[in-house]
């Protein structure tokens, strides 16, 4: 093994790791606001992928423009899904925590049946795009175009984030809402709104990368299982609910799966991340980054 | 200003408040007064919107307060200081009065609460950075009705202020209160010290086992000779 084969790889495990992060810090914002986890991530992943395909499909949208739209997408249902289902999921008499599991978990289930009900088990690309097959050498090391592209824009949306969150007013009732739901009433804010826009800012931040994965992925129902176990294992690992500990979290878990396709069979390159994951469990529970 | 109307309350079918009335008008210091458990601090819930009355009506300058959701009755100029505070504790001094401009848009009137804010209680300009947790119960107190000022309400309703701070500061606080009346707010509060609330109050009530007791003038309740008794240990 040479030194440039693992810059290689570590390099595309770095650009991977921050989409990595992209697709988990969702997650991570909703529960950090409001201590659930929304076991239909996944599929909110997915349903950017497919919103990415047909933009692409039936109006030629390369995914470098869709993603604006994906997003845009991703925020209307994030903030329909808490409405009109998490808002009364969380009204529960007895047990909120089960019944907010069984809720996302159902529409986890409901979405991936209307997926494949409506857009066929069928795998499904996007054939060529701006990007598509491009790589770009930077002192040897090929870097591809799309997956480059995406790391860019997990960084500035990163870097978003952190600026709305920690210098807007919104930013300021989000921290607030997170502190004490009961108690934003007092100055006026009404919670379920704030609620609604933390999932919707959610969804956005997931149907960025959907569309950015839409690229070089294969779009199918099922598609989100895998990313959305991964996302869980960046969240728990980079601290449930700490939108930096998924970034970072994301930056290992891209990083530890490059590694370790270096040195195991390829079938076997998800086995470092669940012992890093299992690793960190054991020894802080709380996540990398988390705060109790 | 305020009229509460025979308003019923209750916890799971415990009745905490029964057919409570009370008035406030524009400009008064009025002290609700009773031991624990009398149903003061449901009274103002009630009236907040923390709690939704059984019966009753809650009528705010001829708006009908009742039924209305929370953060709506904070918009219609009500500011309500609950007796745990609720300040959001890992947020900055600076954040949490901000946070109770929120509802409005212009700087300048989001800015203009804060000097009355500071002149009351200067020793909150000096820790603005300081997270809220960190502050002693006194300065707490003190935010929580910094926070309140900050959306400039017509009425500002506090729920035993005096709780859990020392003997000096509660001279501070409710010294806060006649200035804050002087500012041309109105002020409901609710205590267990009576005999401070009865000073700076014009009006008082005393609530017992969740219904109005007696109701008058501070100073008639103050010389009455039951109340010097039962209440003030005179």
């Amino acid at each position: 093994m040479t030194a440039e084969t693992i810059i290689q790889s570590l390099a595309s495990g770095l650009l991977m790791g921050l989409l990595y992060g992209l697709i988990a810090v969702g997650l991570a914002l909703i529960f950090g606001l409001m201590d659930v986890v929304n076991f239909a991530h996944g599929e909110f992943l997915m349903i950017a992928m497919y919103v990415t395909f047909f933009l692409f499909t039936f109006f030629a949208i390369d995914p470098l423009l869709a993603a604006p739209l994906a997003a845009a997408a991703l925020f209307v249902l994030g903030a329909v899904v808490y409405l009109v289902v998490v808002r009364f999921a969380m009204r529960a008499k007895a047990n909120v925590g089960m019944v907010q599991i069984f809720a996302t978990f159902g529409l986890a289930i409901v979405m991936r049946g209307l997926a494949q009900l409506f857009f066929t088990a069928d795998y499904r690309s996007v054939p060529q795009s701006w990007l598509g097959g491009k790589t770009v050498s930077i002192a040897g090391i090929f870097l591809p175009q799309p997956q480059l592209f995406g790391a860019l824009v997990a960084i500035a949306a990163f870097g978003g984030l952190y600026l709305f969150i920690n210098r807007t007013d919104f930013g300021r009732a989000l921290e607030a809402t997170r502190e004490d739901p009961g108690a934003v009433a007092l100055v006026g804010i009404d919670k379920n709104r704030v609620f609604a826009l933390g999932w919707g800012l959610g969804g956005a931040l997931v149907g960025l990368a959907g569309a950015i994965m839409a690229s070089f992925f294969y779009i199918y129902p099922d598609v989100g299982a895998s990313f959305a176990l991964i996302a869980y294992v960046t969240v728990a690992l980079g601290g449930f609910g700490s939108v930096f500990g998924a970034f970072a979290g994301g930056i290992i878990v891209g990083l530890v799966e490059a590694t370790t396709a270096l040195v195991l069979p390829p079938s076997l390159k998800s086995v470092g991340i669940y012992a890093v994951y299992l690793l960190v469990v054991f020894i802080r529970p709380r996540g990398l980054f988390g705060s109790m | 200003m305020l009229s509460v109307h025979e308003v019923t309350t209750a916890y799971q079918g415990l009745v905490a408040i029964s057919a409570v009335s009370i008035e406030v008008a524009k400009g008064e210091i009025v002290c609700v007064a009773g031991a624990n458990g009398a149903g003061k601090s449901t009274l103002l819930k009630s009236i907040a919107g923390a709690e939704r009355p059984r019966s009753g009506t809650v009528t705010f300058d001829g708006k009908r307060l009742d039924g209305m959701a929370q953060h709506h009755i904070t918009a219609t100029g009500i500011a309500y200081v609950p007796e745990n505070r609720r300040l959001f504790p890992r947020l900055s001094v600076r954040d949490n009065l901000r946070l109770g401009s929120y509802l409005y848009r212009s700087e300048a009137n989001r800015e203009e609460p804060l000097d009355l804010v500071f002149t009351l209680f200067p020793r909150l300009s000096e820790r603005l950075e300081q997270r809220a947790e960190t502050l002693s119960g006194g300065e707490q107190q003190m935010l929580a009705i910094g926070r309140a000022l900050m959306t400039r309400p017509r009425l500002l309703m506090l729920d035993e202020p005096s709780q859990g701070i020392m003997p000096k500061l509660v001279d501070e606080i409710f010294q806060a209160v006649n200035r804050i009346r002087d500012a041309g707010m109105t002020v409901l509060i609710v205590e267990q010290r009576m005999a401070e609330c009865l000073e700076i109050a014009d009006r008082a009530y005393i609530l017992q086992t969740g219904r109005v007791l007696m109701q008058g003038p501070a100073a008639e309740i103050r010389g009455n000779p039951d109340v010097r008794k039962a209440y003030l240990g005179l």
